[in-house]
């Protein structure tokens, strides 16, 4: 009974944050763009000054809004557990290059899914590099791969990200004149996914429930198929399920009773997307097999950041910094294909979190 | 009994372990986690197994006797 009551429950979660993420687009956010971890993260390094691509500049409030969410839903359940200790470095570096890699594809695992509820047909081959990168990273969890544990850590500590969240929202709120933000001119009206939001305060109430939500139901993007591969566990996969099923249909009523067309089935023209299938793929594996070795996707970091959790916060400084390069030294992708830059950078990646799956597999002799 | 300790390890990892120790066809192990989603994850996987699950917390931790 208690199985089924939490099946139901992630299974509703994903509806509704489909149907959020959908709303979100018709509301103003960038096409099949209601939720992207890495894209929102990206744009608030930019309106942070710590890149300067003028087209992805926005302090986005979903962001501060799903790290407030799961926090006050996991004080408010007693679930708040400021910890920390478990190879911090190592997962700021994974976070870095999960990054990397969600920039070639042009969205994190969650708007993979979106990508796909709006007809975005690239987003599968991202799928299915997605799977391969989550195969590999279970390859060393078989081997005994380990971040080794955390430990118990001093309520400010856990209560450091969340409190940045305030700061960036009061910021935001109260003194936008400090950030940067993409703005339209004359001879470029159009200059990038940065100019497009909903209305700040939507944003941040979609952003709450999605962090609420994702608190109480562990939803992950990466569990989901990890769990099912290595325990043959559907549960978190049924989100990830219930959030494709909810924005889809909701992106086929959209388009049916406004004017908008939020569903395009094809490879050609998507918004926000390349059609370079094998850096697609590549780019999403590189972000499947960082995860599964950080334990989470980039929306479960932010989550467990919001819950007291000091490495997934170093995690999102690791996105932030790695979003950051990835604009200042050519690496993302755009609409026009990848970057030979950002080609390098994926390869790169590959080769570094496989040495980090190596260098932690724990050994009948390993101490420690 | 099998005694197992997780604390500080967080999921898939305290699941594994349970796995990888139950592979033995054991009737009886006892883990201790620090953290609700691990005492879910392990509660149900061993359940999916055809174990009894009994819970005990004790200063932010939960010792899980599974019994068959």
């Amino acid at each position: 009974m208690k199985v089924a009551k939490e099946k139901w429950m992630i299974i509703i979660a994903g509806l509704v944050i489909g149907v959020i993420a959908s709303a979100l687009v018709l509301l103003g956010n960038p096409k099949n763009m209601g939720f992207c971890i890495a894209c929102f993260i990206r744009d608030t390094a930019g309106a942070l000054g710590l890149h300067s691509a003028k087209g992805v500049m926005y302090l986005r409030p979903e962001i501060i809004g799903i790290i407030l969410g799961s926090f006050l839903l996991s004080l408010a359940k007693k679930e708040f557990s400021p910890r920390g200790g478990s190879s911090p470095m190592t997962r700021l570096v994974l976070g870095f290059f999960a990054m990397i890699g969600c920039l070639m594809f042009l969205g994190c695992p969650f708007r993979m899914i979106l990508r796909l509820a709006g007809g975005d047909l690239n987003a599968i081959l991202g799928l299915v590099g997605f799977a391969a990168g989550i195969g590999c990273g279970v390859l060393y969890l078989k081997r005994g791969y380990s971040l080794k544990r955390t430990y118990r850590l001093p309520v400010s500590e856990g209560s450091a990200m969340p409190a940045i969240a305030v700061v960036l929202l009061i910021l935001l709120l109260a003194v936008p004149s400090l950030l940067k933000f993409t703005a339209a001119t004359e001879e470029n009206p159009n200059p990038g996914p940065g100019l497009l939001h909903a209305a700040t305060w939507i944003s941040l109430l979609a952003g709450l429930i999605v962090g609420g939500l994702a608190q109480r139901t562990r939803l992950c993007m990466v569990g989901g198929i990890r769990d099912a591969i290595l325990f043959k566990e559907f549960k978190l996969l049924l989100g990830f399920v219930a959030i494709f099923a909810a924005a889809l249909a909701a992106n086929l009523v959209f388009t049916a009773a406004f004017s908008g067309t939020y569903f395009t089935l094809g490879f050609e023209a998507q918004p926000v997307a390349h059609m370079d299938g094998v850096w697609n793929a590549l780019g999403m594996l590189l972000v499947g097999f960082a995860c599964v070795l950080l334990g989470g996707c980039p929306l479960r970091q932010l989550v467990l950041a919001g819950e007291g959790n000091t490495d997934s916060a170093l995690t999102v400084v690791g996105l932030l910094l790695g979003a950051a390069f990835a604009h200042n030294f050519g690496l993302a992708s755009s609409g026009a294909g990848p970057t030979d830059n950002g080609k390098i950078a994926v390869i790169i990646g590959i080769i570094v979190v496989t040495a980090i799956g190596e260098f932690n597999i724990r050994s009948g002799k390993a101490k420690g | 009994m099998v005694k197992l300790d997780a604390c500080g390890l967080s999921c898939p990892e305290p699941v594994m372990m349970i796995s990888k120790a139950m592979k033995s066809g054991g009737k009886e192990y006892e883990i201790t986690v620090d953290n609700r989603v691990s005492k879910e994850n392990v509660t149900r996987y061993a359940e999916h197994q055809g174990y009894t699950v009994s819970v005990t917390e004790s200063n932010g931790e939960f010792t899980l006797k599974i019994q068959k």
